[in-house]
């Protein structure tokens, strides 16, 4: 937490509306002005790192709402990003509380045991009983954990990227795909959609083998040391060759851009995490660069498409999904309210903190639905699960690329579960 | 004893989760926007509803300690300051917009509602929520009951008591009441009148019922720049002159527009001297009359631009309305005087403003509301170049000036604690002995929002500004809780 990037923050409270545990609590310590004062005090040696500071600080979702809003231009993502690994450092966790980081950190990035997990969650589903009187006793985070699970089939959860895919026609561009690890395991459909939408447009589509999680989770929790030996595993699946790497996760994608600045102090990676940064792209960022070449069939639907933190905050992409989906011929698209709020899902906060994760999850779905969308589409698979698990009305939630997908292949919009 | 009875009564009726007692925690609310001036509370309460807020202050005044009401803590005069063994009592769970009545044309709202979000709920209706401090977006209702608050369209439509029908408060003693009411005449005294920009010190806001305008057929916005502040300042005088009424007319200055340019890309052009951005609405024949009239006035100015459209007029505002935050970017340091001169004086006041900034060797950046002559100097320094104490007799002088000239301390920020060592400059001590009375009335035990306003000999003997740890801080002696 350097003085010189706490400084910069002028007490103004611009940010306060912009911050979800600032709307739902109204405590200032629960607001970005809060937190950076928080930090400013312990990094001046006047609080101790634990307490109220380790409270305040793990209740940031890291949305990063505040940074766009903020007029005298705080990096706050620096902040929070230096300010959570004091706390991994620093104050130790209860042994509950290590124990389920433990759990949730050994098994979200890691496909393989991920997809073990989810088998016997599907098992599970499909028993179709839900124990309701039991699960209403269970803490809210197994709570969380069980309910986030989508509705998917067990053959989904081993759906294979090919390792390469041809373009329809005369390559325009050779790009590789991050396949994610929650993304792979859960949202395979998401994944191959992306895959047939730039082959239709002309890329050259690899997946490279022996990739795995990006680092992003452990990056947004302060496991810094984690994070890096994620981002130099996924720098060296990927190779070189590529004019674009493309990914469909916000978070992921946020991360990825951020490999120059994670390894900056790795002299063996430094600059190749930096020419890799410098190559990333969100698939709707690719997509709104490349003019369609695809013909595109009407997909007759009101469409609400929410902003996915990391790719508006973070990444500042808000214009190329609208410009992509608004391409798609009979999509109308709505605006929603309370949009710049985020959905509570941030990551695995909707795993460690859940009680506020679910105020969130509740307060967006239901600002979603008022519009009366027949569609929700999102571009971060932490969002289309927190918003598929607190949307009751059964109107199908998606990433964009499946609406470009559904209209370049003249399907009907795709389906809720 | 008084402070651990009073904290077990408030958990017992407000609950665990609406009484802050952490000494980490209490820091975060030990300033509000004024960072110079901190000082920890002993408890913060967070209630959820007007019963919650009677209980608290009568709890308080029951056990003899004082307390303060703070909204989005967004002041600048340091109005919502704690006092050090006393209570602040936040308001922002208390955020529903009760009603919007678009036939009688106000809504009814809870104090921590947001300025800007009144207008979001009345827009549905074609009506918004005329004052409109810089920051609206963040700012509540209540705060802006409390400081009388204006903001760039009060030119024409005047300051938030023009705009307020009635509040419901809690009395320093815990009595819940009403101020005002519906009929737009109220006979007797005007107390409401009397408590709208009372900083604090009347009362506890529970809800306001504020008056709702329609929302102008036509605006049109134009920016002028001009190769001197002072040109900029005649030309101000020259448009209220022509017997326009603007609906708002801003000034700033090349700093200023630096600033902004970098933090929200207003798009100003960011070589000339000054630049002032005019605003007429209403019925669209009229518009364009005056618009033609202003146009024509503003002969000295070096560009005239044209909001061509919305979007261009919104880039325009949110420009000025980010512009204190936003000289952040140009010093790591500074303070936000707010005065007011007389509009004719205004050429003068700069002029002056400009010698005593070179005289200082600091760069003081302007951008105020024009129209009403209320100025707000910025002074930049650098705290860690030892410019503090150079700074400060710079803004003060500032401040002084325009009382010399005929104008006033504050013009919307408050005096607050910041200025209150400043009123005898502006007001005899009869005048002063005569507001305690009135203060007095309400609040006799003085328990509610106490050494704002009215200088103390404690706080006029303290020295103000940023945050200096005591020496004995420093060397680790000492610290503060």
């Amino acid at each position: 937490m350097k003085r010189e990037l706490l400084d910069v923050c002028v007490h103004c409270g611009f940010c306060l509306p912009t911050c979800p545990t600032y709307v739902t609590t109204g405590d200032e310590a629960e607001s970005p002005r809060g937190r950076i004062y928080l930090m400013s005090l312990a990094e001046r040696g006047e609080t101790p790192i634990g307490g109220a500071f380790t409270e305040h600080i793990d209740s940031c979702l890291g949305c990063l709402a505040c940074v766009p809003a903020c007029p005298s231009g705080v990096q706050y993502n620096l902040l929070i990003e230096a300010a959570r690994p004091r706390i991994e450092q620093e104050a130790p966790r209860s042994l509950g509380e290590r124990s389920f980081r433990r759990l949730v950190f050994g098994l979200f990035p890691y496909p393989r045991r991920l997809r073990v997990a989810a088998v016997f969650g599907v098992l599970y589903q499909r028993v179709g009983i839900r124990p309701t009187r039991l699960l209403s006793r269970l803490p809210a985070r197994v709570r969380a954990l069980e309910s986030l699970l989508p509705p998917v089939r067990v053959r989904d959860l081993f759906a294979r990227t090919p390792r390469a895919t041809p373009p329809a026609g005369s390559a325009r561009r050779r790009v590789a795909l991050l396949t994610g690890c929650a993304q792979r395991v859960f949202f395979g459909k998401v994944n191959a959609a992306t895959v047939r939408v730039l082959a239709a447009e002309g890329c050259e589509v690899v997946a490279p083998r022996g990739q795995g999680c990006c680092g992003a989770l452990s990056l947004h929790s302060g496991r810094d040391d984690e994070a890096r030996r994620f981002a130099r595993r996924t720098i060296d699946a990927f190779g070189d060759g590529y004019d674009a790497i493309v990914v469909n996760v916000a978070g992921c994608g946020s991360t990825m851009k951020e490999y120059g600045e994670l390894l900056s102090d790795d002299p063996a990676y430094r600059e190749r995490a930096a020419a890799f940064a410098a190559k990333v792209r969100d698939v709707t960022e690719l997509l709104a660069e490349l003019p369609p070449i695809a013909p595109r069939h009407p997909v007759e639907a009101r469409v609400a498409y929410h902003d996915a933190c990391h790719l508006a905050n973070a990444q500042r992409i808000t214009a190329q999904p609208r410009q992509v989906l608004a391409a798609i011929p009979g999509v109308e698209l709505v605006d929603v309210p309370e949009a710049q709020i985020c959905c509570g899902s941030a990551g695995v906060y909707n795993l460690l903190q859940p009680e506020t994760a679910e105020e969130l999850g509740k307060r967006k779905a239901a600002n979603l639905t008022s519009v009366k969308p027949d569609v929700i589409a999102t571009a971060n698979a932490g969002c289309l699960l927190q918003i598929g698990r607190f949307t009751s009305d059964g109107t199908p939630i998606v990433h964009p690329v499946e609406l470009v997908d559904a209209s370049i292949r003249g399907a009907a919009a795709p389906k809720g579960g | 004893m008084a402070l651990t009875d009073l904290r077990d009564k408030l958990v017992a009726d407000l609950g665990r989760d609406g009484v802050i007692d952490d000494p980490a925690h209490l820091r975060t609310y030990e300033c509000d926007a004024l960072t110079g001036y901190r000082v920890v509370p002993a408890l913060v309460v967070l209630p959820r509803d007007a019963g919650e807020v009677a209980t608290a202050v009568r709890a308080c005044a029951e056990h003899g300690v004082p307390f303060v009401a703070r909204g989005a803590g967004t002041g600048l005069s340091g109005g919502a300051l704690p006092t050090a063994d006393g209570v602040v009592i936040s308001l922002q769970r208390l955020r529903r917009i009760i009603e919007v009545d678009p036939v009688n044309r106000r809504a009814v709202v809870q104090p921590g509602v947001t300025n800007l979000d009144i207008s979001k709920a009345a827009a549905a209706y074609g009506l918004y929520y005329a004052p409109d401090p810089s920051s609206q977006q963040v700012c509540t209702i209540g705060g802006n009951v409390a400081e009388n608050s204006g903001g760039a369209h009060c030119l024409k439509y005047g300051f938030t008591a023009n705009h307020v029908l009635a509040v419901d408060v809690v009395l320093p003693d815990g009595t819940p009441t009403r101020l005002g009411g519906d009929a737009p005449h109220q006979a007797g005294f005007d107390l409401l009148g009397a408590f709208v920009g009372s900083e604090g010190t009347l009362g506890v806001v529970t809800a306001v019922v504020v008056r709702l305008l329609h929302t102008p057929a036509t605006v049109r916005t134009l920016a002028a720049d001009f190769d001197s502040t002072e040109t900029a300042g005649a030309a101000v005088t020259a448009v209220i002159a022509a017997g326009i009424v603007p609906a708002a007319i801003e000034m700033m200055d090349n700093l200023a527009i630096q600033a902004v340019n970098e933090a929200v890309d207003a798009g100003f052009d960011p070589d000339t001297a000054a630049v002032l951005i005019i605003e007429l609405d209403g019925p669209a024949d009229e518009v364009e009359e005056r618009f033609a009239e202003v146009t024509a006035v503003c002969t000295a100015a070096t560009r005239v631009t044209i909001a061509r459209d919305a979007e261009q007029r919104a880039r325009f505002w949110r420009g000025r309305k980010a512009a204190f935050a936003a000289v952040g970017r140009l010093s790591p340091n500074y303070f936000v005087q707010d005065g007011v001169v007389p509009r004719t004086r205004l050429g003068e006041a700069l002029a002056r403003i400009a010698a005593m900034a070179d005289e200082a060797g600091l760069r003081v950046a302007n951008v105020f509301h024009a129209g009403d002559g209320n100025l707000h100097p910025l002074v930049l320094y650098s705290e860690a170049a030892g410019e503090h104490e150079r700074a400060e007799a710079l803004s003060s002088a500032i401040a002084e000036l325009c009382v010399e000239l005929g104008g006033s301390l504050s013009g919307e920020h408050g005096i607050g604690t910041d200025k209150a060592c400043s009123m005898p400059r502006m007001f005899s001590t009869d005048d002063l002995e005569t507001m305690k009375r009135l203060r007095a009335a309400f609040d006799p035990a003085g328990l509610c929002n106490p050494g704002k306003i009215f200088p103390t000999p404690r706080l006029c003997g303290e020295r103000p500004g940023p945050y200096r740890p005591h020496p004995l801080e420093s060397a680790g002696v000492i610290e503060r809780l």
